[in-house]
Formats: C-alpha cells, structure tokens, sequence
C-alpha cells in the first residue's frame, strides 16, 4: 500500500506527497506529459534532446547538476514515447533545494547556444552508442515504422535518424519549451522523509509565481487495426539470426491491457515460463526466446523476440513460436499456472514498493492515467482476469494478419 | 520577491545511521548476517560461496555450475524447481563473480517455508545433468559471439588480460571453452565449492526468530567431507601496454584504460574514492566536464577503482565518435596530469565531498542495502569501522592530500591501452 495526498496549485500543477519516514532521503520527480509521441515527424528524437538541454542552465541558476551536487544530491532523467520524466534524490534535510531547482527550469531555461551545439554531439554519440553500433542496436528503428503507419509511435525516442538531431535550432527548442513544460502539462511527486505541511508551503513558494502556460491538447491519430501481415527481411552484420513478432495490442489504460500483460508472463516470466522451458530447454530450438510489451499509453506492442539455434531454419523457428501462440488460443490455460503469473505479479509490486523513487515515479504516472490510486488498485484488475479472458485475449491479439515480423538475419 | 538566484541554505551532512548485522552461528559454524529492518513482508536469503581451485585448463567451470545450479537436482527436474519457484511469486538468481558465487532467494515471507526447502535441495543435491549442461554450451557460445561483436565488451576482456595474464582475473573466454564442460567435472566443482564450510549466508529484510529458526533446522545439519582449495592467483601482466584492435566501419571506438592499483583492503583506498570522484566518478567530473559537457566527444566518460579481494585495479571507460578518439585520449591524459600538478579547488572538493556524503546516505535505501554495506567489506576481513573511515577520510581530506595521491598512484605512460573499434 502505496500512501499519498493530493493538492493542485492554482496554475494548474499537481502535486502528491508521499510519506515514508523509513528514509533519511527525499525524491522529488517531475513528469511532463510530453513524449517522442509528440513531436513533428519532420524533428524526430526532438523530446529527448531537450530532456538533455534541461540540464543545461536555466534562467537563474547557470548549473543544474553543480548547485545539487553540492547538497549531496543526484539526479537524472528519462524520455519514452510517452512521457519525459525527471528525478532529484538528496538528503532530507535539503528537500529545499530541489524545489528551487526544478521550479527555475520549469519557470525558464537559458538556452544556451553552447549547450544545444554540446548537447547535439552528446545525443548523437548516445544515438551511436546505443542504436547503430551494436549488434541488432537498430532493430526498432526498423521495426517501429512496419508496424505504426500512422501513429507517431511509428519513430524511436532517440529519432528516426541522426540527421534529425543534428539539424535541431534554438527556435525549435524554445517553441517546444513552451508549449510543453508549463505547470498544467506536469506532475510533480515528492516522497520520502518530507512532511505533507512543508511540501505544501514550499511548492505555493516556488512553483505558485510561475505563470499557468497554455494546456497542451493532444490529438493524434489512432493506429488503424492491421488486417495484412507485414513481414520483412534485412541482413546485418550480427552472428546469429534472430527474428521478432509484434503484435497490436491495447494500451495501458485499456481494461484488457491487464490480460495482455499477464500473457507475456505466462510466455516469459521466470525459468518455468512456456517459451523458455519448451524452447530453450525440453526441445531447444532456440538460444533465447522471450515475450514482452512496450506498456505504452496508447496502441502498443506486443513482442515475440526469437534468436534460432545455429542450425534451426526460419520455418521451423517460426512453426515453433505459433505452436506456443496456438496453445492460448485453443486452451484454456490451469489454474496453477495463472495462480502463478498471479502471485508472482503480487511479490514484483510488494518488491517494489521498497524503492522509494519507483513508489514516486509510479504515482506520477498513475495521476497521468486519471488517478494516482491506481497504483495501489491495479493488482486487483490483474487478480480478476480469467482463464477464459486470457484465451479470448490470445484469439483477439495472435492472428496471422495482424502480425508484423522482422527476420534480422546473419549477413 | 522570491529570490531565484540564491541558493536555498542546506546542511551539510554529518550522520550516516547504518544499520548493523549481527553475527549467528548455525551448529553447523556455518555464519549468519541478520539484518532485520523493512516494512514490507518479504525477505532476500543470500547463500555466498568463494570460488575454488581454479583452474586453467577448465576455465568456467565454477560460472557454469553456478549458472546450472537450478537446473536439476536429484529428486527435482529444472521445469520442477521452476515451476515451484515461480509458483510463489519468489525470485531465485545465480550470480557468479570473480571471488564468489552467490544463489539468492527473494521471497514473501508467508512462502518461505514453500520455497526455501528448493533451495536447500539445490545447494546440496543438484546433478547437471547431460542435456542441460549441452544446451547451456550451445546457447553461450552463441552468447559470446554476440559479446564479441560488442566493442566495450571486447575491451574489456583485453584490459583485464593484459592486466593479470592468464588467471581467474585476466583470462579471456573462447568458444573451445565451453566444450569442456561435463557433467562430471560439473558434479565435482560442485562438492568441493558448495560446501558447508565455504558458506555465508545473509538474510535480510523482514527476520523474525521464526525465520531463522527454518534456516538452522534446514541448513544447520549440513556436513560434507569434500575438500578444496582457495584460489590464489598468480598475475602475469603483458608487457606491451598498447592494444589497438580496429574493426571495420565502426562508429566508435571503446576506450579503456586501466593500471594495476590498491583494492578496499588498503588504507589509501576511501582516499582514492574522493580522488576518482573528482576525476571521473560521477556526472560533474573532471572528465564529465571536459569530454562530455564540453567538447560532446560521448555519451559518457567514467572512472573508477575496481575491487577485487586479491588485486584491484584503476579504470578509465568511455565510448567514443572513432574521429575523435585520439583527441579524447590527450583529453584524459591533461586531466590525469591536472590533477598531479594543480590544486583541487576548494569550492570543487567541498562539493564533492557533500555529494558523497549524500550518495552514501541515499545508498542506504531498505535492508536489502544496509545488509549490502556490509556485505562489500565482510570478504576483505574488514569491519564496521571501514565505513567510520570513509566518512572520517571524506570530512578530513584536502588538496595537498590528493595531489600526493595522484602522484603515488598515477603515471599515464603505465596506464594499459585499449582501444576497440
């Protein structure tokens, strides 16, 4: 059980205040509900480079990172498709400090010519580092295009290409700044040793004066149901074939994203999950096998990702990965074994609520969806679904025309 | 008005509250660290054993029987053990490390006495059986040709080679390797390293008397009369300090630099936190600044002291645009050499020093990591007072102190040179 209050300043930001006094630290986490779902096809990767220019001086502190540093503070951040999200842990006792820092860049940055110039480099070297210099590093650059034709889903969050960050310009960055991060657009969570009262005083102290900004309306298109399947073929410098499968599936607010969800753990959650035991184990026709899913807020994916043993054709890979889809379709799945993709999504959320940032993280998220309760609500959505609900789920998700696949395969 | 421009007041801080194990016996002497603390009904059982007898011509043998462990047992198929696992919602995870290699258990505290019977079947009973040790072959040479398309990786091993030769530390992996996995052998290494007298066990989390009751009525009966020797290696470092390996149309290069140096056993060590820190150990470092924030050569620079119990060495880690590789290397080197001739400023180590102080408190997050604490020095025969140390070092040190440092420690012409890509 996740305790939180709730309170709104008049210009429209929300603030939840956890208390856990087993801590002597406090976090403080911003979400801003803008993610790589929101830019202009043209500027791609542009969400994520400004998370990075956020660190780059605001208008009256020169040093983000230096002036929290040197309260015993740390920080970082995160941008998704979805949403850009920014944390602050540090003592206590300096809760202060966040505060004046988080508000400063949310009131104004400096823009810094010098930092955007830096911080392009910077970008693109992460853009290497992560997507083209490593073996299938460029997989959903390629994949995420085949499966979203319209949805902006359809691009990474580090960007379609490198050319797109390289040709980003203050204007952009300043027009992105206001239209996104503004009170109204944002969510803040501060947990930890902090009390409710303080939080309260300090956040009309720092965030009250900075002005409401316009409320972002987002309107994008919905991702059209797939009724072909789509299937494609590169070679890559990489030594083993491997081959991924995405599905359509509903997004995380959807009620039939909790079944969707635990399908993925009964395919792949643990060492006695159905890909890994019948594939990689009893008949090992695979060197790894695993399902998985995106979590996204709007449309997202579900995922097969499959590398062959050497040896094992693409036909026989591919017969093996829709025996296992045929199975949920046709049967209903034992009690045990839905007991157990249960119990084990109850301990993974026992689990994490010793961490302190994730509770703060999760809050801010769940108050996205409509309601930061849910963070404590949800396990009984999971515990509700069905043997049957998982099977309906299975015959309205895996069906040939609706899968989109990749053979990323051995030059 | 509000005042933007001033920083709010804060406190510097003075009081890291750690909380401590306390030390039981089972009958068996095998050792106890209880750590009681949390709020939520869970518990994380740590069984620890030091790698033995190793051995050149087998080379993975103890990360391969550690990484089968819980694939079979007498009485219990892997599918069985996994299957009653999962079942509870409880997490068991090998990891195998340079010293030692650990079995886990995470799990509620309403199903400890469902999951950890398993785990007690495993430690003493486990068979590796034939088809499960060939299909673990397969899949990691698989594993490691992907690894060994991944320059830092690559680096990596030729560092730690060059570093110690051909040694528990230092040996590079090939695929041959894996082939001379057996059962057999896997049985044997198996008797000699989990083995009563080679054990620790730490228990975190929720700790009721109840608990550790279970522990001592399953564990405390455990006897073996195997025997093995502690592994005691025998560094042969390369000579040649350059190793340049190039691959075609690489994007960057993987840049690692390393220099044999002190472990956490030395007195020097808690200093050499606070040097690396300026230098290259946390996102406003020296290097940080320079190569990342400055001239936006990577994604990210680092260095660090890395710790093993028998040696320990200083590295230097970055990824890098190929075309600005050198340029980053001169980079690294004016900075090592900065800090060997100029002061560290006052206004910088005071920072620093205030940033550690919080790491180290905000690295005390639930009992999990209070028990890690102490976890991190029990096997360098160190005790609480490492960490009074530490803070003391960190409140105390100055500039005069750190220039000496580097100078002891730091000569850029001994520094090993890897470069990949």
């Amino acid at each position: 059980m996740v305790n939180y209050k709730k309170f709104t300043l008049n210009n429209g930001l929300r603030v939840l205040v956890h208390q856990d006094s087993t801590t002597p630290m406090a976090v403080l986490n911003i979400l801003y509900d803008v993610g790589a779902r929101d830019e202009n096809p043209e500027k791609t990767g542009f969400a994520h480079l400004f998370e990075h220019l956020m660190f780059g001086g605001s208008v009256n502190i020169p040093s983000y990172d230096e002036a929290l540093q040197r309260v015993g503070g740390e920080n970082n951040a995160f941008t998704s498709n979805d949403i850009t999200n920014y944390y602050i842990t540090l003592p206590a006792s300096n809760l202060e400090t966040a505060f004046w820092l988080e508000s400063d860049r949310m009131l104004n940055l400096a823009f810094s010519e010098k930092s955007l110039e830096v911080q392009k480099n910077v970008v693109c070297e992460e853009f290497k580092q992560r997507y083209l210099n490593q073996p299938y590093g460029d997989v959903w650059l390629k994949l995420r295009p085949l499966v979203y034709t319209l949805h902006p889903y359809r691009w990474a969050t580090i960007g379609e290409k490198l050319a797109h960050i390289e040709a980003a310009k203050m204007e952009d960055v300043k027009a992105f700044f206001a239209k996104h991060y503004n009170p109204q657009n944002a969510i803040m969570v501060v947990g930890g040793n902090v009390d409710f009262e303080d939080v309260k005083a300090l956040s009309e102290k720092w965030f009250a004066p900075i002005p409401a900004g316009n409320k972002y309306v987002r309107s994008l298109p919905t991702e059209p149901a797939q009724s072909q399947a789509i299937n494609q073929t590169v070679y890559a410098d990489v030594p083993l074939n491997a081959i991924y499968k995405v599905f359509k599936m509903p997004g995380k607010m959807d009620n039939d994203y909790p079944t969707a969800d635990l399908i993925s753990d009964i395919l792949s959650q643990g060492k006695s999950s159905r890909l890994y035991r019948n594939w990689v184990k009893d008949k090992p026709l695979f060197s790894d096998i695993k399902a998985y899913n995106y979590g996204s807020i709007d449309t997202g994916m579900f995922v097969i990702e499959a590398r062959p043993s050497q040896g094992i054709s693409l036909e026989d890979a591919e017969k093996a990965i829709w025996a296992e889809l045929e199975a949920l379709k046709n049967d209903l799945i034992p009690d045990d074994e839905l007991t157990k993709v249960k119990n084990k999504y109850e301990s993974t959320t026992v689990f994490s609520e010793m961490n302190l940032l994730d509770k703060a993280m999760n809050l801010a998220f769940y108050e996205l969806m409509g309601d930061a309760n849910l963070i404590n609500t949800e396990i009984q959505k999971y515990a509700s679904v069905s043997a049957q609900d998982i099977k309906n789920m299975a015959n309205q998700l895996f069906t040939n025309t609706k899968a989109t696949t990749l053979n990323y395969l051995a030059k | 008005m509000l005042d933007r421009l001033t920083a709010p007041s804060f406190k510097e801080i003075d009081n890291v509250a750690i909380i401590k194990t306390e030390k039981r016996v089972l009958k068996n002497n095998i050792p106890v660290f209880v750590l009681n603390a949390g709020q939520q009904e869970l518990v994380r059982i740590e069984f620890i054993f030091k790698n033995v007898d190793w051995d050149i011509n087998n080379p993975l043998l103890a990360s391969a029987a550690n990484a089968l462990l819980n694939d079979g047992t007498a009485s219990l198929t892997g599918a069985q053990i996994a299957e009653a696992i999962d079942f509870y919602g409880a997490f068991f995870q090998t990891e195998y490390g340079y010293d030692h290699s650990v079995v886990t258990l995470y799990t509620l505290n309403k199903y400890v006495a469902n999951t950890l019977p398993i785990v007690k079947d495993v430690l003493c009973n486990s068979v590796f059986p034939a088809k499960e040790v060939a299909t673990f072959i397969n899949n990691n040479k698989q594993k490691l040709k992907v690894s060994l398309e991944k320059n830092d990786f690559v680096a990596r091993q030729q560092l730690n080679n060059a570093l110690f030769g051909d040694n528990l530390y230092g040996y590079k992996t090939q695929e041959t390797d894996f082939d001379k996995l057996k059962t057999e052998n896997l049985q044997a290494y198996f008797k000699k390293a989990y083995h009563p007298q080679n054990c620790t066990i730490f228990l975190s989390g929720k700790v009721d008397e109840q608990l550790f009751n279970t522990i001592e009525s399953l564990f405390g009966n455990w006897y073996s009369n195997a025997t093995f020797t502690s592994n005691k290696p025998i560094f042969n470092p390369n000579t040649q300090k350059q190793h340049t390996i190039k691959k075609t149309n690489a994007l960057q290069s993987a840049i690692r630099l390393g220099l044999p140096s002190i472990n956490r056993n030395h007195p020097d060590f808690a200093a050499m936190q606070v040097l690396n820190t300026v230098f290259g150990g946390y996102f406003g470092s020296r290097l940080m600044t320079n190569i990342r924030e400055d001239k936006g050569y990577t994604y990210g620079i680092s260095s660090g002291n890395a710790t093993m119990e028998q040696a320990g060495y200083f590295v230097i880690a970055a990824e890098v645009g190929v075309d600005v590789c050198q340029a980053t290397l001169h980079e690294i080197e004016l900075e090592m050499n900065r800090l060997k001739t100029d002061l560290i400023p006052n206004d910088e180590l005071t920072l620093v020093k205030n940033y550690l102080m919080g790491s180290l408190l905000g690295s005390l997050e639930n009992a999990f990591s209070h028990a890690d604490k102490f976890k991190n020095i029990y096997f360098y025969g160190l005790d609480y007072t490492y960490f009074d140390n530490y803070i003391h070092t960190i409140k105390t040190i100055n500039a005069q102190d750190l220039i000496k440092l580097a100078n002891k420690y730091w000569d850029w012409d001994n520094f090993y040179k890897v470069i990949v890509g």
